[in-house]
């Protein structure tokens, strides 16, 4: 490691997490700014100690009003990723740990808020959408939709893959959700049986390989190393963050899907897997648990591919193996039931749940978990991961 | 009888796309492709990616096109689609066209019977206004 400095994750904070629409008490806003304080209270801080906000997907709540409301006395720095949905979670929380790095702020919050019920459900056709002409009028509108081509494309070269290894990862992700009194589907066992009783979405999607539609806030605290150390909380270093894309996707998956062929069945993640290990200085294997951005079962399966734990196409056996189950698998992965069955905030809460793996506070807690890999939202423009771990 | 309802969403051109919904109008598909290199290229933009020329011409398909991938869509993200489903939204190439993917349908075919790599035909959409969209079908089923 050089003397470069090291940003910290010091504080974690969520709301309440419930069914899109299920916030209508209180402003969109003010469940961001409950989001912010409570990260704050965790890492043992106040407002007075922030100098930076950070968000992604042209969050609503904005930094300079976030500001005003809780009386922070000086910003050195405000940061918006800008499009991809949740591909900008991770890259938030990279843009962060830069501002930390490179000096331009010591106590940076990352936060979302997310109330579909005050703007709109994210899975329905909307207004706007770039290269919407060329979508729209054949009856594309929803991401479940659009990256649906992008798994069959997928599973189309890598026969192998069957949509009982979707249904794995759904019923993985309910039964680490039945073990977290905070997700919105606890209490609601499924096994791969009740999956294959669901309807067909898009295919080869069913209900349950979709993520929720959720309403919440969540909020990280990226900070120094001294003031990391200040805090009540276990040091969770970030060992790597990065953000990007590969040639062709910002019209890809949600535009016209020309993204190049080689690439095309994949997240657009191989680049920034190769970089994120290298500048972490750590391999696959030595990763711990994965929280990976699970928007569509399909995705997580061809993310972990790309990330490494095992080869392209080989994403099917390695799940059915068992490698994904707590606690018993080599790689848990979305030990909180991640956005298929704990919430969608946009990758917030699956960053969260990150952290509280290192903590030693997960519900489904790998044991001695040092590393972990996090992904933002996968198969858009741009994506991007954070490798954390336990100093 | 237009494929979908008269509440579906049309296209509404801009700057960078309203040639190829111009030729749409003729019911001609043409690609955008790059005056200096040649290359084609879509969705249609201001400049090409491979040698940033602004230079652009418009490459005709014969609409004989091949089946990249496919979804069946069996939930209504939009009212007009209700009476559709199930229906299905697939990804072409073009015999000459090695850079360019279009999104549109596959129709007049079961939904089970649809598979990669299957050969299909251009046919034209009337959805009023002046709008055609080019759809897509099995060779031997052709839309009369």
């Amino acid at each position: 490691m050089s003397n470069r400095r090291v940003a910290y994750i010091a504080g974690v904070g969520q709301t309440e997490f419930k069914r899109h629409g299920g916030i209508m008490d209180r402003s969109q806003f003010q469940v961001a700014a409950e989001a912010v304080l409570a990260a704050l209270a965790d890492a043992g801080m106040t407002p007075a100690d922030v100098d930076g906000f950070a968000s992604f997907s042209n969050d609503a709540n904005e930094a300079a009003l976030m500001q005003v409301a809780l009386g922070v006395p000086q910003l050195r720095w405000m940061s918006m990723v800008w499009g991809g949905g949740g591909g900008g979670s991770c890259a938030a929380i990279a843009q962060a740990a830069a501002a930390i790095q490179a000096g331009y702020a010591h106590t940076v919050v990352v936060y979302r808020g997310l109330c579909q019920g005050q703007s709109r459900r994210f899975g329905r056709f909307g207004e706007g959408r770039t290269h919407g002409n060329f979508v729209h009028p054949y009856g594309l509108f929803a991401p479940a939709q659009m990256l649906a081509l992008q798994i069959r494309r997928h599973m189309y070269l890598h026969p192998q893959i069957h949509e009982e290894h979707l249904g794995m990862i759904a019923v993985n992700s309910r039964a680490n959700a039945n073990r977290n009194p905070h997700a919105i589907m606890y209490g609601k066992p499924m096994t791969l049986e009740d999956y294959f009783k669901t309807r067909y979405i898009a295919e080869p999607l069913r209900l349950f390989d979709c993520c929720l539609e959720s309403d919440g806030g969540c909020a990280i605290v990226v900070t120094t190393e001294s003031r990391a150390r200040d805090a009540p909380t276990t040091l969770v270093r970030i060992l790597a963050a990065g953000h990007g894309s590969g040639p062709g996707w910002g019209s890809g998956p949600l535009g016209s899907q020309n993204m190049p062929d080689a690439d095309y069945g994949s997240t657009n993640s191989r680049l920034i897997a190769r970089e994120l290990y290298a500048s972490a200085g750590v391999s696959p294997e030595d990763i711990d648990t994965a929280q990976i951005y699970d928007h569509f079962s399909g995705m997580v399966l061809m993310a972990l591919e790309e990330y490494g734990f095992c080869d392209l196409g080989g994403s099917g056996e390695f799940v059915a193996q068992g490698n994904i189950a707590w606690k018993t698998g080599k790689l848990p992965i979305n030990t909180s039931g991640g956005q298929l069955s704990e919430a969608y905030v946009h990758g917030m809460n699956v960053a969260i749940e990150g952290v509280r793996q290192m903590r030693g506070q997960s519900t489904s807690q790998v044991d001695d978990a040092r590393l972990c890999l996090i992904t933002g939202g996968l198969g858009v423009s741009p994506t991007s991961a954070l490798i954390i771990g336990r100093d | 009888m237009a494929y979908f309802p008269a509440s579906m969403p049309k296209p509404t051109p801009n700057f960078d796309d309203r040639d190829f919904w111009n030729t749409c109008t003729k019911r001609q598909l043409r690609f955008q492709t790059c005056a200096d290199c040649g290359e084609p290229r879509h969705p249609p933009g201001p400049v090409c990616p491979y040698c940033s020329s602004f230079k652009v011409r418009w490459a005709e398909v014969e609409g004989a096109a091949v089946l990249y991938t496919y979804t069946v869509i069996h939930h209504a993200s939009h009212e007009a689609v209700a009476g559709n489903l199930p229906y299905v939204v697939g990804v072409v190439t073009f015999p000459d066209l090695p850079n360019v993917r279009m999104v549109t349908n596959v129709t007049n075919i079961n939904p089970s019977l649809v598979h990669i790599g299957m050969h299909l035909r251009l046919w034209w959409d009337d959805v009023g206004d002046g709008t055609w969209i080019p759809r897509f079908s099995p060779v031997d089923k052709l839309p009369a």
